[in-house]
């Protein structure tokens, strides 16, 4: 869901971060201000509608919630059988569009950017201990760490099949976490060559 | 100018490096030698990312040790493996990050991105998430975010050891063309041939030095097995190292 930047010039890619995130906050604000159908529903348009103006396209739009099926197909019920169909639809569907939405200005927005516009948001928590170019370069590198510990996770299950080793989660763990300690270790010196602590 | 004055390091108990003294001015400088023989250590130091634990390590006259920060802005290094190198998740940015410390202005940290990546061939990639660049690629790119900084020194820890035969020979033309002093860690002993020096490090200490001819036969027998350890001589009676032109 997040970095997934994808290239354009609309207007949402032109719009500042700052503002976008604004946005994203009143819409998700809403949302739990006023848990109403008719509320879900429109957020839902309003949403569809940034995704089209950024040039995402309908197929783009799917790409930002078809991960959220489980979660769809798990609450939906539980919630229907909790508190009613009109319940799980505020909820279910108040979820879908905040997430959505999120991924909207993901996708719209470079992780540099997106950090840059955190890290002065985060300047007058200096006076408290927070490093704000440091927080920024933490997003950055949990962003960057996705797809390095997907394929760390590929090569285990791979490097056991090829071995003829039953694949459990807790027999994946130890050499994920070996792969993935490694590979922080080897970003850390490599922040380091490039000057980050001077 | 890279100068190691009595340089020694250990790891815990290891000593990994004893008695380096070099002199390091040629535009291009090979470092040779087995896995463990201490050359990647030696690298690293050029940076400022292992200090010596006796001894003195300088670039340009800043001590690695005192001046670490100075040294890394006259030194970039480039590792064997991109994907720990590229920190940012698209191309662009992550050539830009190495500009964050330099506190340009947005249009000229855009330019030199824009240029860095045309130099190397990413500008159609520019936007493109960085791990789904090839190999070959990903190593360009963590050339291209080290060059951005425009380093007086470039070091490079087998930058081609992950890649295949075509983009190894294409990163080695690139670091060739370099105005940049690069000093190059590599087994890939054919992409010296026509470099300045090469030196040769062999379990911590440096056993050869000098043009690239004799000092690679040296290196190439000694991997061989075709030094005599006992008498320091070639299987074929002849000296070893200092007669070949080679020895340090």
């Amino acid at each position: 869901m997040i970095g997934v930047y994808v290239a354009g010039d609309s207007l949402l890619h032109r719009a500042r971060p700052g503002a976008k995130l604004l946005v994203l906050l009143v819409l998700t604000t809403l949302l739990v201000a006023l848990p109403r159908p008719d509320v879900v529903t429109a957020m839902a348009v309003v949403v569809a509608a940034l995704a089209l103006v950024a040039g995402l396209g309908a197929r783009g739009l799917g790409r930002l919630v078809w991960p959220l099926r489980w979660m769809v197909l798990v609450l939906t019920p539980v919630q229907a059988w909790l508190a009613g169909w009109e319940r799980a639809y505020v909820v279910v569907g108040g979820l879908v569009v905040a997430v959505t939405a999120a991924g909207v200005v993901s996708a719209t927005t470079r992780v540099a950017d997106m950090t840059d516009t955190l890290t002065v948001g985060l300047r007058p928590l200096r006076r408290f201990g927070v490093d704000p170019d440091r927080v920024g370069l933490v997003l950055a590198l949990t962003i960057r760490a996705i797809p390095v510990v997907t394929d760390a996770l590929r090569l285990v299950r791979e490097a056991r099949q090829a071995r003829g080793m039953r694949i459990t989660p807790d027999t994946m763990l130890a050499p994920l976490l070996i792969r993935t300690i490694r590979h922080a270790d080897r970003v850390g010196e490599a922040l380091a060559a490039r000057g980050v602590d001077d | 100018m890279i100068v190691f004055d009595g340089v020694q390091h250990s790891y815990g108990d290891r000593t990994v490096l004893r008695g380096i003294d070099l002199e390091l001015s040629e535009r291009r400088v090979g470092l040779v030698g087995a896995n463990g023989s201490g050359k990647s250590t030696l690298a690293r130091m050029i940076n400022g990312l292992v200090t010596p634990t006796r001894g003195r390590v300088a670039v340009d006259g800043h001590d690695v040790a005192r001046e670490g920060a100075q040294v890394r802005r006259l030194v970039g290094f480039v590792f064997a493996d991109p994907e720990a190198q590229i920190v940012m998740p698209t191309v662009a940015e992550d050539v830009a990050f190495s500009l964050r410390r330099h506190k340009l202005p947005v249009a000229e940290r855009d330019a030199r991105v824009r240029a860095a990546l045309s130099r190397y061939g990413l500008q159609d990639h520019a936007d493109h998430p960085a791990h789904l660049l090839s190999s070959g690629q990903k190593q360009l790119l963590a050339l291209a975010a080290v060059l951005v900084t425009q380093p007086a020194v470039l070091v490079a820890d087998e930058p081609t050891t992950l890649l295949d035969r075509r983009n190894a020979r294409a990163i080695t033309a690139e670091l060739a063309r370099l105005d940049q002093q690069v000093v190059l860690v590599t087994h890939h002993l054919h992409l010296l041939a026509d470099w300045d020096r090469v030196v040769v490090i062999d379990e911590g200490r440096v056993v050869a030095d000098g043009q690239p001819g004799p000092t690679l036969r040296f290196y190439r027998d000694l991997m061989d097995g075709a030094l005599d350890d006992a008498t320091g001589r070639h299987s074929d009676g002849s000296p070893r190292g200092p007669a070949d032109g080679a020895g340090p």
